[in-house]
């Protein structure tokens, strides 16, 4: 399955996933705390710096991950400007535009290994609630396994769908995904039972607590 | 326990299968992404509970920066843009949808579903999703009300095809509804 990471090596991508993930929600809080125009562009400016400093294809591909913002950011533009308020519409704007472009940063520089690995000591304390950590890393590899088999058989009840109607598919072949996927699941969970006991999994590589 | 989480699992990786292959078309051949019907049965098949946890892994996995979301969108980004009171809506409405196909017994399980998928998936979600709108873009109630206004249509329909596609699935696999067990 295709990441969000970019394929260009950047220094970011040796940092590690904590500090930039600390340093995104500490610098995206500044910004929705400050209402100064000159705060947002300075956090435009400075992220655009951040995807410039590693180069133009970078940058280009910074600003394809931004595309599906555009449309909210000319309608609170015009929003704005037709309510004589055009100041307040360019803090939104620059706002938004800052902090997803930041966002977009952090995760297109984060190998997946290190974000699941982040994830997983930050939610460390709630194995003193008495929640299984162990079975959440579990469900997370289940998932990014299934997505691809279940995707597969998707695309093949669609494809049987279009060789017996002319017409697109429909609704209806909804319900014959899910059977299958449910079907298969069932023969997982008996295999995963047949295995491991994850009553009690709770760490990566299997210790009990 | 090991169901459970095959379970989860399994539907967290369903919402994603939803938004990745090519529209659908409803009855007159307008596309729907179904991506929210998705969301719908989770909570209408899963219960409150574990339909909740799915849709949560799911974002879980978006948020780890898989392109996951209708239209390969992904990564931390969508969490700072204008639409993340609907994925926090996605959350709250899952177990809402649970809780009321739960509570509805008495009906039909598609009646059940469907009613409510339209007031957890429509109702319930739009609540998260006007307040973040209103926090991210700047909007009043009424404006960010009337931006989500022409999606009610669609939704509607959505939430009658999650009551339809439940029946399906409870009368294909009994007891695959968890509100309503075989037999």
């Amino acid at each position: 399955m295709l990441a969000l990471v970019s394929p260009i090596d950047t220094p970011y991508h040796r940092l590690p996933a904590g500090a930039k993930f600390g340093a995104l929600s500490l610098v995206t809080l500044s910004m929705f705390l400050s209402n100064a125009i000159s705060v947002q562009l300075a956090a435009v400016i400075g992220v655009a710096a951040l995807y410039l400093v590693v180069g133009m294809d970078f940058l280009r591909q910074g600003l394809q991950s931004l595309r599906p913002l555009w449309p909210f950011l000319v309608i609170v533009g015009i929003w704005h400007f037709l309510l004589g308020d055009p100041s307040e519409g360019a803090v939104v704007c620059l706002r938004l535009l800052a902090a997803v472009a930041l966002a977009n940063l952090v995760t297109m520089t984060t190998r997946l290994d290190d974000a699941i690995e982040l994830v997983m000591k930050l939610l460390r304390p709630l194995r003193k609630l008495g929640i299984q950590t162990g079975q959440i890393a579990f469900a997370i590899a289940l998932v990014i396994r299934f997505v691809p088999v279940m995707l597969d058989n998707a695309r093949r009840l669609l494809e049987s769908w279009r060789a017996r109607s002319a017409r697109r598919p429909g609704w209806q072949v909804i319900a014959p995904i899910f059977l299958v996927a449910l079907d298969d699941a069932t023969r997982v969970a008996e295999s995963i039972r047949a295995r491991a006991d994850l009553s009690t999994y709770n760490d990566d590589d299997g210790q009990e607590a | 326990m090991e169901r459970n989480i095959t379970l989860t699992a399994l539907f967290a990786a369903l919402i994603a299968v939803l938004g990745l292959i090519p529209k659908l078309t409803l009855m007159s051949g307008i596309p729907i992404t179904a991506q929210s019907l998705g969301i719908m049965l989770c909570g209408t098949v899963l219960g409150a509970r574990r339909g909740a946890l799915a849709v949560l892994l799911f974002l879980l996995l978006v948020a780890l920066g898989l392109p996951l979301l209708a239209g390969g969108r992904g990564g931390l980004g969508v969490f700072a843009g204008p639409t993340v009171g609907f994925l926090v809506g996605w959350v709250v409405g899952a177990y809402v949808i649970g809780l009321l196909t739960s509570g509805l017994t008495s009906l039909p399980v598609g009646v059940a579903a469907g009613i409510a998928a339209v007031i957890g998936g429509i109702v319930v979600l739009y609540i998260p999703g006007i307040i973040g709108m209103m926090i991210m873009l700047d909007m009043s109630v009424q404006k960010a009300f009337l931006s989500i206004l022409p999606f009610i249509p669609g939704d509607l329909l959505k939430a009658v095809l999650a009551g339809a596609i439940t029946a399906t699935l409870a009368r294909a696999r009994p007891g695959v509804v968890a509100s309503r067990p075989a037999g």
